[in-house]
């Protein structure tokens, strides 16, 4: 062989390997680079066709990718990483170890260890058995279910004491609702009842001013008084005469602040509902409201969310609302309209609020 | 050109053709008429046996679509149906070949009847489309490997319903059409099927609508027909540019069916038009008749009849001509999937799992039916001699013997 055919093949047989290692980073960039309504796309849907392609060495560099990607971007990096996984669950180069060290890493993102964990049952069906009694505190919703899920099981395996000791465990890890509820249930059963509100940080003491105009569905722009300015000893003018601020709570099983029972049943007509939070730190947060009225939301002065349905259900978390606390005090403004729909279906004025972590656990208040 | 070369082009085209008639590639199959060409010769007797059923990973409305031999299916789960699934299967043998996972990055509360996977998926032949009540829209080939993602709640967060959203896409073209309709950010958008990219997008009646853009077939201008409670409005699928609208309102459950250039509208019953011939931006209504009323099931098209499922559970048969209803039998519902016309039968499957195979011949009398066992709420499809069905919990393939 000639010696220009010889480093011409060589480099051929180098070149690509290189090419490889070096772009599989560029690729995830140009993919976390997405944004919203499309753009990005041209260049990111060539990069995660080529990062599908990557070799499964790749794969746990991909995974990782999702910590430092918005919740978009987060799939199309999951959906690389399990075409690449999938490879390597096939020829046996996606490792139990390599998938196991990273579930270790909590600090890596919830979808991308969740992942890991789902890859990790399919390379050694064993290890979820192993792992599964770990996560009863998982900061990965999806795992910290499957921790509650196995400690509900023990629960129910036990008997007496021992019972009581497992609910109460199964408790302290549980956010979802129908685990929540399940446990309750059990507890009560035993003797032992729980306030499920306090356990989801149900805000339950408002204060409340209104009714404001709402007729024909006028109200939802218009600013009334509180919007500007709260001044809990103010009064303004409203849609059936002066009004004034006043503290109420609620005692429904639900954690429901029904407005409908709590003052009047008016149609047409706006409420504002006021609060201040005592957070134990600067946090990430996610406000969770339920309601089947029209509603605005305001934190410390700005506005995180508006919403203009009315009467499509109430149910629980029914929105989720990500933001910021700041540590100390923090001032909620809920701005709640009713509008004049007459069916049996559609008089409910009322809403449930909470605050909890990106885990989905109640933050509560400092005392 | 060559007569080898000939023949191969030949074959190829045929092998296209073929394809193209076996595949059932969105809600109410790849016309969206709820027929399938190569199974509506009306030669099939109704007798029915269950090839294979393979598990699923969570819930669904969503119909299975089929391309070439493989069944996609989507689902949804956990605690709030975050987790978006598509799969698939051999239609050979229920075998799953692939699954991908995916979190919501829109909204997943739903009315707890229907699941954020109730939107059917599409597919062009070479991609699958999987579209879910949180508006996103998930692209991937048909060997599973991610092309692109939309999050249409993510981009516009007002898009959505607190009871659930069931729209399904379809593909005309070298566009999906999908219509996000609500009662805040409503609109209708259609998306680049190779980048994701939005070609065109138009505001919509801000109320809920549950019904899907329906294609109208026609040689010279792809258009789509968008129902809503306001009316029908055709668009041009490549561009979203408005071409008519018949503004008397119509359900926004079931949806409209297109023959023979005619629309079935559930509209003041069923509403049948027609676009006009003295107005280019209004219809003709051929007739309007008052006491077809279809349920939540989509009315369906065959041959010269019309045949529409009340909320009752009654099945009627209507000439397509006057709208005349010619006779009536009542089946056992209630129903939440729209019926389906396989080798010339009515397939009905109630929620409560029971496929009802109705003969149109017979006045709606039920020749056949199979008990599954399991709530489904999925429309069928049907391909190359076979029923696929989905439930909560399961995907049958059905024999047609």
């Amino acid at each position: 062989m000639k010696t220009p055919l010889c480093v011409a093949l060589v480099l051929t047989c180098l070149v690509p390997s290189i090419l490889i290692a070096a772009e599989t980073s560029d690729l995830i960039d140009l993919v976390q680079a997405i944004g919203h309504k499309g753009d990005g796309h041209p260049r990111a849907v060539k990069a995660a066709r080529e990062l599908a392609q990557a070799p499964s060495g790749d794969a746990l560099e991909i995974l990782a990718a999702i910590d430092n990607a918005n919740p978009l971007a987060a799939n199309w990096l999951a959906g690389a990483f399990q075409s690449v996984a999938d490879r390597g669950v096939k020829s046996g180069d996606l490792k139990a170890n390599d998938l196991k060290n990273f579930l270790g890493e909590t600090s890596h993102a919830a979808m991308a260890r969740t992942l890991a964990f789902e890859y990790l049952t399919k390379v050694d069906s064993d290890s979820g058995e192993q792992l599964i009694p770990q996560m009863l505190n998982d900061p990965a919703p999806a795992l910290r279910r499957k921790g509650v899920a196995y400690h509900i099981d023990l629960a129910k395996k036990a008997e007496g004491d021992a019972a009581l000791k497992q609910w109460k465990r199964a408790l302290d890890g549980a956010i979802d609702e129908d685990h929540v509820e399940e446990i309750a249930k059990a507890l009560k059963d035993a003797g032992e009842e729980i306030d499920t509100r306090e356990h989801f940080g149900l805000i339950r003491e408002w204060h409340v001013i209104g009714p404001f105009d709402n007729r024909d569905q006028k109200g939802f722009p218009v600013a009334y008084p509180p919007e500007k300015q709260v001044d809990l000893d103010a009064q303004y003018e409203g849609m059936k005469g002066e009004v004034t601020w006043e503290l109420l709570s609620s005692d429904e099983d639900d954690g429901a602040f029904d407005l409908a029972k709590l003052t009047e049943p008016h149609k047409g007509a706006i409420d504002y509902a006021y609060t201040e939070f005592q957070s134990p730190d600067d946090l990430d947060v996610q406000f969770r409201l339920a309601t089947p009225n029209a509603w605005k939301l305001w934190v410390n002065g700005q506005e995180v969310f508006a919403r203009e349905e009315y009467h499509r259900g109430m149910r629980f978390d029914q929105y989720i609302v990500p933001g910021e606390l700041k540590k100390g005090k923090n001032t909620i403004l809920l701005k709640v309209c009713q509008n004049e729909q007459e069916q049996d279906w559609a008089q409910r004025w009322a809403f449930q609020f909470r605050i909890v972590d990106p885990s989905g656990r109640a933050v509560h208040e400092a005392k | 050109m060559t007569s080898r070369f000939t023949l191969f082009a030949v074959m190829g085209s045929l092998s296209l053709s073929l394809t193209v008639q076996a595949d059932w590639r969105q809600f109410r199959g790849t016309e969206n008429s709820g027929l399938s060409a190569m199974d509506s010769t009306g030669d099939w007797s109704g007798e029915t046996e269950i090839a294979w059923d393979s598990g699923l990973p969570g819930r669904g409305l969503a119909c299975p679509i089929v391309v070439g031999d493989r069944v996609y299916v989507t689902a949804s789960s956990g605690p709030r149906q975050e987790t978006l699934h598509v799969l698939c299967f051999s239609t050979t043998d229920g075998k799953q070949l692939w699954e991908r996972s995916f979190q919501a990055t829109g909204r997943t509360v739903t009315h707890p009847k229907t699941s954020v996977a109730a939107p059917s998926p599409a597919s062009d032949g070479e991609r699958i489309f999987a579209f879910y009540s949180s508006n996103d829209l998930i692209c991937l080939d048909l060997d599973g490997n991610l092309q692109w993602m939309r999050g249409l709640t993510y981009d516009f967060p007002n898009a959505s319903n607190s009871l659930g959203m069931s729209s399904s896409p379809v593909v005309v073209g070298e566009t999906v059409i999908v219509m996000v309709e609500c009662d805040d950010q409503s609109f209708s958008a259609g998306l680049n099927v190779v980048t994701g990219e939005t070609k065109w997008q138009i505001d919509r009646p801000r109320r809920a609508n549950w019904t899907s853009p329906v294609i109208w077939p026609s040689d010279n201008q792809a258009q789509v027909l968008l129902q809503s409670s306001a009316g029908v409005t055709a668009v041009d699928a490549q561009t979203g540019q408005e071409l008519w609208t018949y503004s008397e309102g119509a359900s926004t459950i079931p949806s409209l069916v297109v023959s023979q250039n005619i629309a079935y509208v559930p509209s003041n019953g069923i509403t049948a038009l027609r676009p006009g011939e003295s107005s280019s931006t209004e219809p003709e209504i051929v007739w309007q008749v008052g006491n077809l009323s279809p349920g939540t099931a989509s009315p369906i098209v065959w041959g010269d009849k019309l045949y529409v499922i009340s909320g009752a559970g009654v099945l009627t048969s209507a000439s397509l001509e006057d709208g005349k209803r010619l006779w009536q039998a009542r089946l056992k519902g209630p129903f939440s999937a729209s019926p389906i016309i396989a080798g010339g039968k009515i397939v009905a499957v109630n929620e409560e799992g029971f496929v009802q195979v109705a003969d149109p011949d017979k006045d709606g009398e039920t020749v056949s039916s199979v008990e599954l066992n399991e709530t489904i709420l999925g429309t069928p499809a049907v391909s190359d001699g076979a029923i696929y069905v989905r439930g909560d919990n399961h995907l049958w393939k059905i024999l047609m013997k």
